[in-house]
């Protein structure tokens, strides 16, 4: 039977959360990936704008989405003015 | 293009949310109107659990994590607390669900507002229990699906009036909001962030899993629930209300209820009489 | 200076000399006195804390651990069905490790209804991770409030101040007040490392895994055992500083006697008056009154107790389905001992009866001459 060390007083207490949960790579919950078209992005921003995942990064025009957390939600796909953010099979791309 | 909301990130990637969740979405908008200098209390709710397990959290500002019946009284605490070691930067921000709002939360709700306490009181609403998986609350509609109203017809009864209940209080500011209009959405939290005394903030937080609509349909329930006139976007401010999108041609209910499982055994007898009681309430 | 005070004032007094900065409370009979001289104090400027009214017990409690985790000294008070509602954020606060600390008024719990003491309230949150301390005297609620701040905040951990209804609620006497500057001294200002901070935003309670929990409790249950010897040198401190000392319990005439009458509470005063009334019959009687609850002093318990001696268990209090608490809890420290007293239990004065010297002194005798009922407990009524 695995038993504790007798305790310290020193030993934490709590457990406080201080660490970022950007630890967690959450693209693999993905199954539909969106990828926006250059040539047809007007850099509305709308896509970063309504991400709920805050994983769109503002660059001077076309957003970047940021594969390693994006869970393909599709809301940017959805309400992408231009309708120019495509959403194919993970396997596709 | 510059952004039309603020650019700082105070919510991180990699949080526990749902596709298409936007109460994650809502929580964004949120602190990005309030800033950095703010403390979050969160009851039992969905953001519980996508506030990410310890050590990890995904809020850029401290968190307190609270019982469900005790969001704004926690808040409360954290308020004098802070102003007791001297710090009366911070705004603190009770964060609750409908369930932790409408029901459980209601008593400490309606004392802190009672009191005029200096806190900002947020309900993200997404009628229904949806953390424990899709019970009714006192925030589900009529005609609403839920674990709990399985049968023909759903939820019976209509959701509670909770703005007329807060708005009772006579606090200093209310509104709602819902994060298709993400400008009006930030603006409120900025603005709630300029006023001292009790704040309320009731934000409809479209769910897919509870809703059973798409994930990537999120904003656009968003937007209908606007624009068919089921959610009105206000603000109440010193007991004087105001309008914030005015929607000049109500779009029909069912362009909202369709896109939701949730009211897909709504006859078209129960469509057409919330029909008639949108626009019995918007001509009142 | 002297006051005469009800042991309601003495707490709050006793609070205010902590400097707590933030309560919150409700009202409830019989510990409404001590919340409102709390807020006259504010009113008149001599408590410069904050005062929260809240709407209810769930809700002082909820505003204090919001508090506390800002890094605030906090206090309430409350009694019976207003500890009971408490009862959720009771073990959030002791699990976030926060020194709250709050004077606790004993009353039997409905139904039927009761106004008077009864220890079922506070013993029935005895898991919940809270210190608590019984009280016999005013002076002991005001100087027990004070040490409860040093002890809890060295353990991080909330601590209860229990006291009896009515008998000593809304008793007064006379009471020793310390000088402000003298508490100073003794309890310095509360700086905990980890608040909630923007300029290091940390989230407190969120999800653990179950391995971390268990380690959290263990180590909650180190730093009880800590405070079992903290107790002790908490109140030989304070003995130094004000000239009362206090341990986890406290032994009346105790040495050469046969038999203990082993009380908590009030009852450990006219627990005195029933061994001096039979030490003048020539008869070896002693009073054992216990202090500290949790921890429960068990090691303490075993060192004190020798071989021979039996102990007459008095509890104000009943677990339904087992026994008195404190006769429970005695058994059960008692028995890794290798010579173990035996113990008779006794419930008496539940629901405010009271628990006279005659009664003492009728229990004391049974169970010294060997007529006491061993395996269950023996119900007392109020002769009167």
């Amino acid at each position: 039977m695995p038993e504790l060390e007798a305790p310290a007083p020193s030993d934490p207490r709590v457990i406080v959360s201080g660490r970022s949960t950007a630890e967690n790579l959450t693209g693999n919950w993905r199954t539909l990936r969106p990828s926006i078209d250059a040539a047809r992005c007007t850099g509305c921003l709308i896509c970063w704008k309504y991400c709920p995942e805050a994983c769109v990064a503002l660059t001077e025009k076309v957003p970047v989405i940021d594969y390693s957390y994006c869970k393909g939600c599709g809301i940017c796909v959805e309400e992408c003015p231009t309708r120019c953010i495509g959403f194919a099979p993970e396997e596709a791309a | 293009m510059k952004p039309s909301i603020a650019e700082e990130e105070l919510m991180s990637p990699g949080h526990l949310a749902c596709q298409g969740c936007s109460a994650t979405i809502s929580m964004r908008y949120a602190l990005k109107g309030l800033g950095r200098e703010t403390a979050v209390v969160l009851p039992a709710c969905c953001w519980t659990v996508l506030a990410g397990p310890a050590p990890r959290s995904a809020l850029g500002v401290p968190v307190l994590h609270t019982a469900f019946a005790s969001a704004a009284a926690a808040a409360c605490g954290v308020k004098a607390g802070l102003l007791a070691r001297g710090d009366s930067r911070t705004q603190v921000m009770a964060w609750a669900g409908d369930g932790g709002t409408f029901d459980i939360g209601l008593q400490a709700l309606s004392g802190a507002a009672d009191r005029d306490e200096d806190i900002l009181y947020v309900c993200y609403d997404n009628e229904a229990y949806m953390n424990t998986g899709i019970q009714r609350s006192g925030g589900t509609p009529q005609g609403a699906w839920t674990m709990t109203t399985p049968g023909q017809g759903g939820s019976r009864r209509p959701k509670k009036d909770l703005d007329a209940i807060v708005l009772a209080h006579h606090i200093p500011y209310f509104a709602t909001a819902t994060p298709a209009y993400a400008e009006d959405m930030v603006r409120k939290f900025q603005k709630a962030r300029s006023i001292k005394g009790f704040r309320f903030i009731h934000v409809l937080s479209p769910c897919p899993p509870g809703w059973k609509s798409e994930p990537a349909d999120s904003i656009k329930l968003s937007r209908l629930a606007v624009q068919t006139g089921l959610f009105r976007l206000y603000e109440v401010e010193g007991g004087r209300s105001r309008l914030n999108v005015p929607v000049a041609k109500r779009k029909p209910v069912g362009e909202y209820l369709r896109l939701q499982g949730r009211f897909r055994a709504m006859t078209p007898q129960e469509e057409a009489r919330l029909q008639r009681r949108v626009d019995e309430a918007w001509s009142a | 200076m002297k006051k005469v005070l009800m042991g309601n004032h003495a707490a709050a007094v006793g609070a205010a000399l902590a400097r707590a900065q933030v309560v919150a409370a409700y009202p409830i009979t019989p510990q409404t006195q001590s919340i409102e001289l709390l807020a006259e104090m504010k009113e008149k400027g001599a408590f410069p804390g904050a005062y929260i009214a809240v709407e209810s017990e769930h809700s002082a409690m909820a505003a204090l651990l919001g508090a506390a985790s800002a890094g605030a000294r906090t206090f309430t008070a409350t009694s019976s069905h207003g500890l009971a509602y408490m009862h959720e954020l009771l073990h959030w606060v002791a699990g976030a490790r926060l020194p709250v600390v709050m004077a606790e008024v004993n009353r039997a719990l409905a139904a039927p209804w009761s106004l008077w003491t009864d220890q079922t309230d506070s013993l029935s949150q005895r898991d919940t991770g809270w210190l608590q301390f019984y009280c016999s005297t005013n002076q002991e609620i005001l100087d027990t409030t004070i040490m409860a701040y040093k002890i809890a905040e060295a353990v991080r951990l909330p601590a209860m101040v229990v006291y009896d209804g009515f008998t000593l609620s809304h008793s007064y006497e006379p009471v020793e007040v310390p000088a402000q500057d003298a508490v100073d001294a003794f309890l310095p200002a509360y700086r905990p490392e980890q608040v909630l901070d923007t300029a290091r935003p940390l989230a407190f309670g969120a999800l653990v895994p179950p391995k971390e929990y268990l380690r959290l409790r263990r180590s909650m249950a180190a730093d009880m055992a800590r405070a079992e010897t903290l107790i002790e040198e908490v109140g030989r401190e304070f003995g130094e500083a004000f000239g009362r000392c206090y341990g986890v319990f406290d032994a009346y005439r105790c040495e050469d006697a046969t038999t203990l009458l082993v009380t908590s509470g009030a009852v450990g005063s006219t627990a005195r008056a029933a061994v001096d009334a039979l030490r003048e019959r020539g008869l070896a009687a002693g009073n054992l009154r216990i202090r500290a609850f949790r921890p429960f002093p068990a090691q303490a318990l075993r060192r004190f107790l020798g071989r021979g001696v039996k102990l007459a268990v008095v509890d104000r209090n009943y677990s339904p389905g087992a026994s008195g608490i404190f006769a429970q809890e005695i058994r059960a420290a008692l028995y890794p001992a290798t010579a173990r007293p035996p113990v008779f239990g006794y419930v008496a004065g539940l629901g405010g009866g009271d628990i006279t010297v005659e009664l003492l002194q009728e229990i004391w005798s049974k169970v010294d001459e060997g007529k006491a009922e061993k395996t269950q407990p023996t119900w007392a009524e109020d002769a009167r």
